[in-house]
This record gives C-alpha cells, sequence and structure tokens, in this order.
C-alpha cells in the first residue's frame, strides 16, 4: 500500500546543550510507518545544528522571532507555504506557541494543520498560575509567586522558607539560597524573559517527567515516565530512563481526562522521599527527549501528525521500561557557502 | 519480608527497580540472598542454605544478612509491610 507524502514544517532545530525537540522530533517523523516526509525546518539562527545536520530538513528558511510580532512571523509561514505548500506544522518553542494557537484559522486558511493546546489550556498551566491550576485539578503543587518588582523580593520572607527555585515565565530555573541570590536571578531571568518572575518553593526529591499525548477529549494516546539521570547544569536531561511507575501514568491520565489536553504535553514532576509527587511545570509541547518515547514503542510526533489529519488513532498501551538515552555532542563540519546561503537568502 | 515483584534481577547481579529506574550492583552472595528473597524464602531458610554452602559462622551472617536487608529497605526495594 502507497503511503502518503508529507511535507511538515518544524522549529527548534536548536540541538545545543539546551536542545530543542525539532530535530528528535524530525527524526520520529522519519520513522513513521503510516506516512512519509519532506521536513521543512523553520529557524530563528543560522546556527541552529540541525540546520547543518544530514537526512534532518530537506529545506530550511529562516523565520523572524515571536517577538518581532505575530504577524511577521504568519506572512514568513505564508510565503514559505507559497513554496512548499506546507501540510503540517509542529512548533516547538514556548515562546512561539501562543501566536500559533491564536493563529489557527489563518494557518487553516493556508490548509496547515496542527494540534496545539486550545488557548485555555496553554493559559491556565502558565507558571505563575500553577497553584490555581493544582487546585483545580486536584495536583500537588509547590507554593509559588509570581513577582512583577525587585521590591517585593524582601517580602518573600514571609511565605517561604530557603532555598527557593526562581524561574522564568519560558525558560531557566535557579536556585537561591538567600534574597541577594534571587535579585540576582530575578535580574537576569526578567531580562532575558520578562516578567512576572516566578518564585517557587524547592521541593527536595527526584526529578521526574512524562511525555504525554492527548486527543483533546480526554483520551491519552500515549504517555512514557522517565527519570533524568544525569542533568546538565541548565537542568536539562543529559541522560534518562524510562521507568514503570503507575502512579506517575495514573496522574497523567486524569490530567489529560480533566483537561481534555489536545496536543503534546510534558509533566514536570517532584517525587519525595516519602513518595509523594509534585507537578512544577506542564510543557505544553513535545519535549526534547521524545526519541526516547518513540524507541520505547511510542511514536507520539507520528500519532501527533495523525490527530491533527483528523485520524482515529488508538492509544498506546505498552512501552519498554527501562530504555534509556544519553545526549552527545559532535562537531559537524559545514561550509561557509552554506553560512552564506542562509543569511544572505533565509532559506537553504 | 518480599522484594517488590518487579524488581529485576539479572545473570550478572545487576538489579534494576523499574519504579524509580535505580540500578545496584550486586556481589554474587548478594544476588544469591536476592533471588532467595525474591522466592519466598524466609530468614531461617536462608541462613540454612548460606551456612551449609559456604564456610561462615551464624554470627556473621546475622550481621551482613540485617545490614543487606536495612540497605534494601533504605533503596525501597522491599514491599510495605
Amino acid at each position: 500500500m502507497n503511503k502518503p507524502k508529507y511535507t511538515i514544517a518544524i522549529t527548534g532545530l536548536n540541538n545545543t546543550d539546551n536542545p530543542g525537540p525539532g530535530v528528535p522530533v524530525i527524526r520520529a517523523l522519519r520513522s513513521a510507518k503510516s506516512f512519509d516526509v519532506r521536513i521543512i525546518g523553520l529557524v530563528y539562527e543560522n546556527l541552529e545544528p540541525g540546520i547543518y545536520m544530514e537526512n534532518v530538513a530537506d529545506k530550511v528558511y529562516q523565520i523572524p522571532y515571536p517577538s518581532v510580532g505575530s504577524e511577521a512571523l504568519l506572512n514568513r509561514i505564508e510565503y514559505v507555504n507559497s513554496i512548499e505548500n506546507i501540510d503540517f506544522l509542529i512548533p516547538n518553542f514556548d515562546a512561539e506557541l501562543f501566536t500559533f494557537i491564536t493563529s489557527q484559522t489563518r494557518l487553516e486558511s493556508l490548509n496547515i494543520k496542527s494540534f496545539l493546546p486550545t488557548k485555555q489550556q496553554f493559559e491556565e498551566r502558565e507558571k505563575e498560575k500553577l497553584v490555581e491550576f493544582g487546585e483545580k485539578y486536584n495536583i500537588k503543587v509547590p507554593k509559588s509567586k509570581s513577582l512583577t518588582s525587585v521590591n517585593d523580593v524582601s517580602k518573600l520572607r514571609d511565605d517561604f522558607d530557603y532555598p527557593v527555585l526562581v524561574k522564568g515565565k519560558f525558560y531557566d530555573a535557579y536556585i537561591a539560597y538567600n534574597s541577594e541570590q534571587v535579585i540576582g536571578h530575578f535580574n537576569k531571568i526578567s531580562s532575558k524573559w520578562g516578567l512576572p518572575v516566578i518564585i517557587q518553593e524547592f521541593i527536595k526529591g527526584t526529578e521526574v517527567n512524562v511525555i504525554a499525548l492527548g486527543d483533546g477529549r480526554g483520551n491519552t494516546i500515549a504517555a512514557v515516565p522517565m527519570r533524568k539521570q544525569y542533568i546538565t547544569d541548565k537542568g536539562k536531561a543529559w541522560g534518562g530512563i524510562t521507568l514503570g511507575d503507575e502512579t506517575m501514568l495514573d496522574i497523567t491520565h486524569k490530567l489529560i481526562k480533566n483537561t481534555k489536553w489536545r496536543g503534546g504535553m510534558e509533566l514536570e514532576l517532584i517525587k519525595n522521599n516519602e513518595g509523594d509527587y509534585y507537578l512544577i511545570e506542564i510543557n505544553p509541547r513535545i519535549p526534547a527527549w521524545v526519541y526516547l518515547a518513540v524507541e520505547a514503542g511510542q511514536n507520539i510526533p507520528e500519532a501527533l501528525i495523525q490527530l491533527a489529519n483528523g485520524e482515529d488513532v488508538a492509544p498506546f498501551t505498552k512501552y519498554d521500561i527501562g530504555k534509556m538515552f544519553v545526549r552527545y555532542s559532535y562537531d559537524l563540519i559545514a561550509d561557509i557557502s552554506q553560512f552564506e546561503k542562509l543569511s544572505i537568502t533565509g532559506e537553504l | 519480608m518480599k522484594l517488590k515483584n518487579n524488581i529485576a534481577i539479572s545473570e550478572t547481579g545487576f538489579v534494576f527497580d523499574p519504579n524509580s529506574g535505580d540500578s545496584y550492583s550486586l556481589n554474587s552472595i548478594g544476588k544469591e540472598i536476592l533471588e532467595l528473597i525474591k522466592s519466598g524464602k524466609s530468614k531461617s531458610d536462608i541462613s540454612f542454605h548460606i551456612l551449609n554452602t559456604y564456610d561462615a559462622d551464624e554470627f556473621t551472617f546475622e550481621r551482613n544478612y540485617d545490614d543487606f536487608i536495612d540497605m534494601l529497605k533504605h533503596h525501597k526495594l522491599l514491599e510495605n509491610e
């Protein structure tokens, strides 16, 4: 039987020490059994490694940062679509998701399908709303507070014991042992990611994660729990292992059922010594370690494309426990002509 | 006392806890004792087996066995009783 061939546009080709999910998502799509792909890489920087990696993107286009404005980003997508005839779009950056979520109608008018959380789902799990989220969905979350001014730092002592976590709205998290350190991190984070900066109670325990896919009707199509075995100084997993933790799966199934989550997600949890789980964050997209789940038996990007295509997708029922990933760094050799072409024309 | 039933023990003495993702290495005696625990043998059964197989006295066995069990508890490898 002939498989359909889809043109899929993907962002997040920054396979650096703080990797975007683009490259592993592409790897998963290239191993999909139900379709073939032509991959269009959408990149912000001309040194994103995925641009130069072999068998990753068939064509690359530079796109403007979301901070330039959604109109510029969408105009560029429109231009790329006029050449490539994109079937599906998988955005992989938190910072661009809002633009794509709120531009669904325009994307649909271009015949570009995606499978993203709703605006409400995206907004209610934002870091500064985590406490309300925990109460609404009956999940333990650490105490959190949003700071919009450095003057509020002195009042933290009333509500928190040190250490605390200082987190950016989209990325970055630092541990602070006193108010001076909070101020330092506040300034660093707010200049990079804007306000608010979130202060979160530090829960001592093991960080565990679940990658999952919801069909938007309350069904969990895929879910694989993982424990980070090695964490970089940026807090990113450099190695991880799939777990057979039924409690984590139960938390995920309930959350997806109650929120009717649509699309990929990553739950970040802390398991403390008493065996209690605290939800510390929900990333509303596929995480960078997705390929572990694929090799464990759940090709989440393939299932996401099938959902975006309006197909009925049966939930995965199993995965391999004890499957591991280890990241590595590797020097790609590129030619200045590739860099030149991308810099001058915005295409490669 | 019961070992959690999903704990995997390999031929080489490598132990994997799928709930936590933790893994441990056992020497041959540790592996033998853990397998006996997994098969449901009591402390006296295990003591009888070890003292009749190896050149060990009861006091040494008791001390090392209790340490070993404490370690299994510490790493949450035993079912709660």
